[in-house]
């Protein structure tokens, strides 16, 4: 890194001084803005953890008032929350699966350069981002005519192919060599067998960068699920939270059904909110040490232009 | 473009199409189920857009209900509503794009400066992990700082002698959804400016070492006016879509409190509001139409100076 010349210009030490004034503040506000970062994270840990009358009448901190696992144990005794785990869980690993099939299968011929009409499937895919119907005519063809009211599909078909992702790896697929489909071609293998056993396994880093795009989006999703869904053993988690941003009622309702006594100042609502906000974030926060590689190789391989 | 094949003679389309289809249908096959995909999720409801002339009716359905020409837009525009809402949109879009961008470029700086690996890593991953974190469950933590009674924020602020009430006071919305904004992408979006960085060829600071540049002079003078062309393609891909309001944000942070539409209502929380809770579903259809058109244009015109000013950097 330090080229041994720098060290022949004039007034070494001024330099090395002021260095060490750049290097202190560098790291000062890259450790201020971390903090920020994880500040929230440990509030709401820290409320999750404390007794509901502590923090009504104190406040939110950094560590939990009171502590108590009462929020947890309110919340994992009700059906809710279950439910709505195997929902969320569903959609995410089934959405992504599917989501990844019909997005490889269409990014990879949009690769092939032999092929005539791919510069129109690209655009007939690539307009879609610049113009769209917007929400009246989408919601009226999947609740009226499409019937996916209150099913798990209108959690996952409306959002399959993500138009952004499936640039994302047809750009990966390009930039495999040429020279790997010639010499496959040459030794006779036909364009099923290319795909398969070529262009698959050398892809595998992008298939999981974009996999995991895919999962984050199907587990963060509620937006499809406010539209359509209204029966509660449907609502994935996020919407679990929407529904308890707003009313009080579905928590009423919930703590009735874990068969507490219903004291209306003891109900731990704020607690138990972010309880399950601290469920929901879970996966994320376990998988995120394994996942973040992929997502800043990602992004950095395969910018977008159509 | 379609080249002839010199070898044959230049076939009719049909027959070109047909030979095309023998010669790489499994190929052609593949694509179609995305291809049914856009149809259906993303061309049908373009023909939807019909919706935007009819007096709706949910029992009639889009081929029985009357059409009533271009009443729903006379009305839209009468209203003034639609004034409020393009403008917040206008508005809280430049200021993401402003300070989002300004502030990834920022830790992109600081994180290309810090030497320790080790350092670089864990902070690098600690700031992108807001990113993964849902709307909704930021609305929740945001609670946490600005409930009137037990939000630490307001508790401090109240303490300093400023008391606010962050959930009736609309003006401070646009800085505190900014700072959210910040908080959730700066990390994430600093990568693309890191990656640019690092491929920056050494060589030429070890030129500017040589010439006795201090570190802040090769900042200013290097790194800065490489990553120019990577922050004009980013703003673009923000300024193209500075008609779409973040929904996901802000209905999950604001949702239906109405104290705070005066900043914070934008043209999809507006669109949304119309057809859920006032069933107004022609004039929704006509917001979003009025949306979606030009949207169209202006990343018609946004590209079109982009291909003209800096090539590089244009869309598509």
């Amino acid at each position: 890194m330090v080229c041994p010349l720098s060290e022949l210009t004039q007034n070494p030490q001024r330099r090395r001084r002021g260095d060490a004034v750049l290097d202190t503040a560098v790291h000062t506000l890259i450790l201020v803005f971390c903090v920020l970062c994880l500040i929230p994270f440990i509030v709401a840990v820290s409320a999750s953890f404390s007794s509901e009358r502590t923090l009504l009448r104190e406040g939110y901190s950094l560590l939990p008032v009171a502590f108590t696992t009462a929020a947890y144990d309110m919340l994992f005794s009700t059906r809710q929350i279950v439910d709505s785990y195997k929902v969320s869980l569903f959609v995410t690993v089934f959405g992504t699966v599917l989501s990844m099939v019909v997005t490889a299968m269409m990014a990879y011929p949009l690769s092939v350069k032999k092929l005539r009409y791919r510069g129109a499937i690209s655009f007939f895919a690539y307009f879609t981002m610049l113009f769209n119907g917007g929400l009246v005519p989408t919601y009226m063809l999947i609740s009226k005519y499409l019937g996916m009211r209150d099913t798990l599909w209108c959690m996952i078909i409306p959002v399959l192919v993500n138009p952004w992702n499936l640039f994302l790896l047809r750009n990966f697929f390009s930039a495999i060599p040429g020279e790997l489909h010639e010499s496959a071609r040459i030794d006779g293998a036909n364009d099923v067998r290319i795909l398969w056993q070529i262009i698959l396994p050398v892809s595998l880093p992008a298939l999981a960068t974009v996999s995991l795009f895919y999962a984050v989006a199907y587990w963060n999703q509620w937006f499809n699920a406010m539209l359509y869904i209204e029966d509660a053993s449907k609502f994935p988690l996020q919407y679990l939270i929407m529904k308890m941003l707003r009313n009080i009622e579905l928590l009423k309702q919930m703590s009735s059904q874990a068969g507490f006594a219903v004291d209306m100042s003891a109900l731990p609502t704020t607690t138990t909110k972010m309880a399950t906000a601290m469920v929901t974030i879970g996966p994320i926060i376990i998988a995120y040490p394994f996942a973040q590689k992929y997502f800043t190789s990602g992004l950095i391989v395969g910018s977008v232009k159509g | 473009m379609p080249q002839s094949n010199t070898a044959v003679p230049k076939p009719i389309p049909k027959q070109r199409f047909l030979r095309e289809m023998k010669q790489n249908g499994f190929l052609y096959l593949l694509t179609l189920p995305g291809i049914l995909f856009f149809f259906v999720f993303s061309y049908v409801p373009m023909g939807g857009l019909v919706i935007a002339f009819q007096d709706y009716s949910m029992r009639y359905g889009i081929f029985g209900s009357r059409f009533n020409g271009v009443d729903n837009f006379k009305f839209l525009f009468q209203t003034g509503d639609i004034w409020r809402v393009t403008g917040n949109t206008l508005f809280l879009n430049i200021l993401f794009i402003l300070f989002t961008t300004l502030m990834s470029v920022f830790l992109a700086v600081l994180f290309s400066e810090v030497r320790s690996r080790g350092f670089k890593r864990i902070t690098q991953s600690i700031s992108i992990l807001p990113n993964f974190v849902s709307w909704t469950v930021i609305a929740l933590f945001l609670d946490a700082f600005i409930d009137p009674t037990t939000g630490m924020l307001a508790k401090w602020l109240a303490r300093m002698g400023y008391p606010v009430d962050f959930y009736a006071n609309a003006a401070v919305w646009p800085t505190l959804l900014v700072f959210l904004r910040i908080w959730q992408g700066a990390g994430y979006g600093a990568i693309v400016y890191i990656a640019t960085i690092v491929g920056i060829d050494p060589q030429i600071y070890e030129a500017a070492d040589i010439d006795g540049a201090t570190r802040l002079q090769k900042i200013f003078r290097i790194t800065i006016p490489i990553l120019k062309p990577t922050i004009i393609l980013m703003t673009l891909f923000g300024v193209g879509r500075i008609f779409y309001g973040d929904f996901g944000m802000i209905y999950a942070l604001v949702g239906d409190n109405s104290l705070l539409f005066k900043t914070t209502d934008v043209i999809d929380t507006y669109v949304y509001r119309m057809m859920r809770m006032l069933r107004n579903y022609g004039m929704s259809a006509a917001t979003g139409m009025f949306q979606s058109v030009l949207g169209f244009l202006f990343i018609m015109v946004v590209n079109w100076l982009a291909r003209k000013l800096e090539p590089d950097s244009a869309l598509f």
